[in-house]
C-alpha cells in the first residue's frame, strides 16, 4: 500500500487530475451561479431569497462529504499507518470547515427574511454548528500536538469519534420536525423540486466538488512540501 | 554461595533480530539485534538522544518496533509481557500527599491485586536507607530520596525482567551499593535486567551501545527518502 | 549471599482493577484532589445565575433545568482536565498501563473512578441547587435520574479528550473546544427529559434517548481514550 500511494505516485496523480478539476470548476461555478442567480424562477413562497439556497445547499453537502472525507483519511491513517492519509486529513479539515462555514452563514441570511430570525436552536442547525466546532478541534489537536505524526493521529481518533454526527446531521430534520425543512433533493423517491431549479443547484454542487478536488491537492502538496522541507532540516541537523 | 530458594523460569529470552524505530519521522536506531537469556544483564550505553528510553519503552510493549523482530519468550512460547515485567524511569510515580507507605501498598495493590508484605516492605526500605520515612508523606521527600523510593518498588513486586533508566542518578556511593547488590541477587535468581545508564554499576553485564545502530544517514530509511 | 524474601507471585487482575479504582477515588479526594474543588465550583457557578438574571423566582424556576445540567456539564470537563494528566506527568500512568489491568482496564477504572468521585456527588447536591433555582417540584426525581443516566457519559466522552491531550501542555482549554460539542446530545436530552417532567409531559423518551447517548458512549468513548491513550504514552 506505501509502495502505491507515497508522494511521488500522488504528484503524478495530482497532474493530471489538476486541469481537469480546474476546468470543471470554472465551468459548472460560472454556468451554476448564472443560472442560480439570474436564469432561474422565483419561488412562489421564498420569493427571491431562494436564490441563496443554490450557494447554501450544496455547501452543507460538503461541509458532510468532506467530512466523511477526513473520516476515511483517518481511518486509513490509524489501521494502515499511512503518511499521505494523515496529510489528507490535514489538508482536508479547513477546506470542510469552510463549506460548513458558508452553509451556516448563508442559512443564516436565508433564514431572516424567511423564518423572521438568523438562527434558531433546532436540529439542523446545531449538528451542523457542532460539525464546524469537531472540524476546529481535530485542527487545534494537529496544531497542539508538536510530533506531527502524533498530533496527525490523535487528530484522527476525534475525527473518527465525530462520525457520530453526521446521521445527525442527515436526519435531524426528520427525527426533530422543526423550522428547518426536510431533504427535497437527496430522497429515496427522486427530488421533489422543478427541474427549472434543480439544475442551477447540481451544477452549483458539482462545482463546489471540482474546487474540493482542486483546494485538496494545493494543500496535500503545500504539506506534502513542508514535510520535505522538515526532513531536510532534520538531514542538516543530524549531518551538523 | 547460597542457592536462590526461588528462581524465575530458566528459559525466558528475550530476542531483538534487525529492530529499527522510527519516531516522528526520524530513525531512533536500525538494524539492532541483541538476545538476552534469563540472569543476563544488558547495560545499554550512547550519546543522548540514541533511544536508550524508546528502546526501553519499546521492549515494555509502549512503542511499537517499526521494522525486525522483537519477542519475549519462555520454553518457546510468547512470554505475556504484563506480568513479567517492571520498569523505573526518570519519573518515580510517586503521589506526594501520600506516605512511601501508602504509595508502596497502592502500587503493589494495582499491580498485584494482592495486599503488601510488610516485612517486605520494610527489607526493601531498609536496602535503600528509607525505613525511618515509611510513614512521612512523600512531598517532603528530597529528589534522591524519591528516587530510592521508586528504585524499592522492584523488591516490592516480583518480576523478572527489570527495565531500569539511569537507575544511578543521585545515588551516593552507600546507596549504588545496595543498589547494584540488588541487581545481583536478581541475577542470581534468574532475572533479567536491562538498564540504560551512563555510570558503571558493579555487575557484570553485555553493553549494548546503541550509537552503533544510529542510522547512517537520514536517507537509509525508506519512508523518508519518498518524501525527498 | 543470602537471598531476600519473594514475594508470592500471585496476580489477580479484578483485585488490581478494584484497587485502581480505590486509588483514584482516594487521590480525588485527598489533599489537592479534584472532588472538593469540583463540587465547590458547581455550588458557586449556580448560585451566580440569581446575581446575572435577577432573583425572579418564576425566571429561575424556567431556567433551573438548563443552568444545573449545564453546570454540572462544566465542572465535569473541568475536573477532566486531570483525569490521565496527573498520572502521566509523575510517571505512575507507565505503571498503571503496565499493570495486569493494562491500558482498557485503566480507562475503565479511571472513568469509573472520576464518576463515582466527582460526577455522582453532582447529582446528589443538583437537588439542593434546584431547591435554591426555585425549580419546579415535578422536576426533582426527573433531575436526579436524568443526571444518574447522563452523567456516565459525561465521563466517558470527557475521558476521549482528556486521552487526547494528556501530553498537551497546558490541554485543558483545547480539551474544552474537543469534549464541550460532543457534549451536545446528552445536555439536550438531560434537559429535555427535566423540562418535559416540569411541563407534566412524559420525561420518558428523553431519558430513553439519554440512556441511549451514555450506551454509545460507552462503546466509543473506550475505544477511543484506549488508542488516545496507547497514542500518548509511545
Amino acid at each position: 500500500m506505501h509502495r502505491f500511494a507515497n508522494p511521488a505516485q500522488f504528484n503524478r496523480l495530482a497532474d493530471s487530475v489538476m486541469p481537469w478539476a480546474f476546468s470543471v470548476m470554472v465551468l459548472t461555478l460560472a454556468s451554476g451561479l448564472y443560472f442560480a442567480l439570474f436564469d432561474s424562477p422565483a419561488d412562489y413562497q421564498q420569493g427571491e431569497s431562494v436564490r441563496i439556497m443554490y450557494m447554501h445547499v450544496p455547501a452543507a453537502w460538503m461541509g458532510m462529504f468532506v467530512y466523511m472525507v477526513m473520516a476515511v483519511a483517518s481511518f486509513t491513517a490509524l489501521v494502515w499507518r499511512h503518511p499521505l492519509a494523515l496529510i489528507a486529513g490535514k489538508a482536508a479539515a479547513p477546506i470542510g470547515a469552510m463549506f460548513t462555514a458558508l452553509a451556516l452563514i448563508t442559512g443564516a441570511l436565508w433564514g431572516k427574511p424567511m423564518w423572521g430570525t438568523y438562527w434558531v436552536w433546532d436540529g439542523r442547525l446545531t449538528s451542523v454548528l457542532v460539525q464546524f466546532f469537531l472540524y476546529l478541534g481535530y485542527m487545534a489537536l494537529w496544531q497542539a500536538v508538536e510530533d506531527d505524526e502524533k498530533a496527525g493521529r490523535a487528530a484522527s481518533i476525534l475525527a473518527l469519534v465525530g462520525v457520530v454526527n453526521i446521521p445527525i446531521i442527515k436526519f435531524s430534520v426528520d427525527w426533530w420536525n422543526t423550522l428547518h425543512q426536510p431533504a427535497s433533493v437527496m430522497r429515496l423517491d427522486g427530488p421533489t423540486i422543478h427541474s427549472d431549479m434543480l439544475w442551477p443547484l447540481l451544477l452549483v454542487a458539482v462545482g463546489y466538488q471540482a474546487y474540493f478536488v482542486v483546494a485538496f491537492i494545493w494543500r496535500m502538496r503545500l504539506e506534502i512540501n513542508l514535510r520535505k522541507l522538515s526532513v531536510m532540516r532534520m538531514n542538516e541537523v543530524a549531518g551538523g | 554461595m547460597n542457592k536462590a530458594v526461588l528462581r524465575y523460569s530458566d528459559d525466558t529470552q528475550i530476542m531483538a533480530e534487525a529492530l529499527t524505530c522510527r519516531r516522528g519521522g526520524r530513525t531512533v536506531f536500525a538494524n539492532m539485534s541483541f538476545t538476552l537469556s534469563a540472569g543476563s544483564y544488558l547495560c545499554l550505553r550512547g550519546r543522548n538522544g540514541a533511544g536508550k528510553s524508546t528502546l526501553l519503552r519499546l521492549i515494555a510493549g509502549l512503542v511499537p518496533q517499526s521494522d525486525g523482530k522483537f519477542v519475549v519468550q519462555a520454553g518457546g512460547q510468547a512470554l505475556d509481557i504484563k506480568s513479567s515485567l517492571l520498569m523505573v524511569g526518570h519519573l518515580n510515580g510517586l503521589k506526594p500527599a501520600l506516605t512511601l507507605r501508602d504509595n508502596a501498598a497502592m502500587f503493589q495493590k494495582v499491580m498485584t491485586g494482592q495486599n503488601l508484605d510488610q516485612a517486605v516492605l520494610q527489607a526493601a526500605a531498609k536496602r535503600f536507607a528509607l525505613a525511618h520515612l515509611l510513614d512521612q508523606p512523600v512531598q517532603y521527600f528530597s529528589s534522591g530520596q524519591r528516587h530510592r523510593s521508586a528504585l524499592m518498588r522492584f523488591e516490592l513486586v516480583s518480576r523478572q525482567i527489570w527495565l531500569m533508566d539511569e537507575p544511578t542518578v543521585g545515588l551516593d556511593s552507600d546507596n549504588r551499593q545496595a543498589l547494584a547488590v540488588m541487581m545481583q541477587s536478581h541475577l542470581e535468581r534468574g532475572g533479567i535486567i536491562i538498564s540504560a545508564t551512563h555510570d558503571p554499576i558493579d555487575v557484570e553485564g553485555i553493553e549494548l551501545n546503541l550509537d552503533d545502530f544510529a542510522p547512517k544517514q537520514i536517507g537509509q530509511n525508506s519512508l523518508e527518502s519518498e518524501w525527498l | 549471599m543470602v537471598m531476600t524474601h519473594l514475594p508470592k507471585i500471585n496476580v489477580s487482575s479484578a483485585g488490581a482493577f478494584w484497587a485502581l479504582v480505590r486509588r483514584d477515588v482516594h487521590l480525588a479526594w485527598a489533599q489537592g484532589g479534584a472532588s472538593t474543588l469540583t463540587i465547590g465550583f458547581f455550588l458557586i457557578a449556580v448560585s451566580l445565575f440569581p446575581f446575572g438574571v435577577g432573583p425572579e423566582p418564576q425566571v429561575l424556576a424556567r431556567i433551573a433545568p438548563g443552568v444545573l445540567w449545564v453546570i454540572a456539564l462544566l465542572a465535569c470537563v473541568i475536573s477532566l482536565d486531570r483525569l490521565y494528566q496527573a498520572d502521566f506527568e509523575d510517571g505512575s500512568l507507565d505503571d498503571l498501563v503496565l499493570s495486569p489491568v493494562g491500558f482498557l482496564g485503566v480507562v475503565c477504572a479511571k472513568v469509573l473512578a472520576h464518576w463515582l468521585s466527582t460526577t455522582l456527588p453532582l447529582a446528589v447536591l443538583a437537588p439542593f441547587l434546584g431547591v435554591m433555582m426555585n425549580l419546579n417540584a415535578d422536576g426533582f426525581v426527573v433531575l436526579i435520574v436524568s443526571l444518574l443516566i447522563g452523567t456516565p457519559a459525561l465521563s466517558l466522552i470527557g475521558s476521549v479528550g482528556a486521552a487526547l491531550t494528556v501530553a498537551v501542555r497546558r490541554g485543558g482549554v483545547l480539551m474544552s473546544l474537543i469534549v464541550l460539542p460532543l457534549y451536545v446530545p446528552t445536555l439536550i436530552f438531560g434537559v429535555g427529559a427535566v423540562d418535559a417532567a416540569v411541563n407534566l409531559v412524559d420525561p420518558l423518551p428523553h431519558l430513553a434517548l439519554l440512556g441511549a447517548v451514555s450506551l454509545m458512549a460507552i462503546v466509543a468513548g473506550i475505544w477511543a481514550s484506549v488508542m488516545a491513550l496507547k497514542l500518548a504514552m509511545e
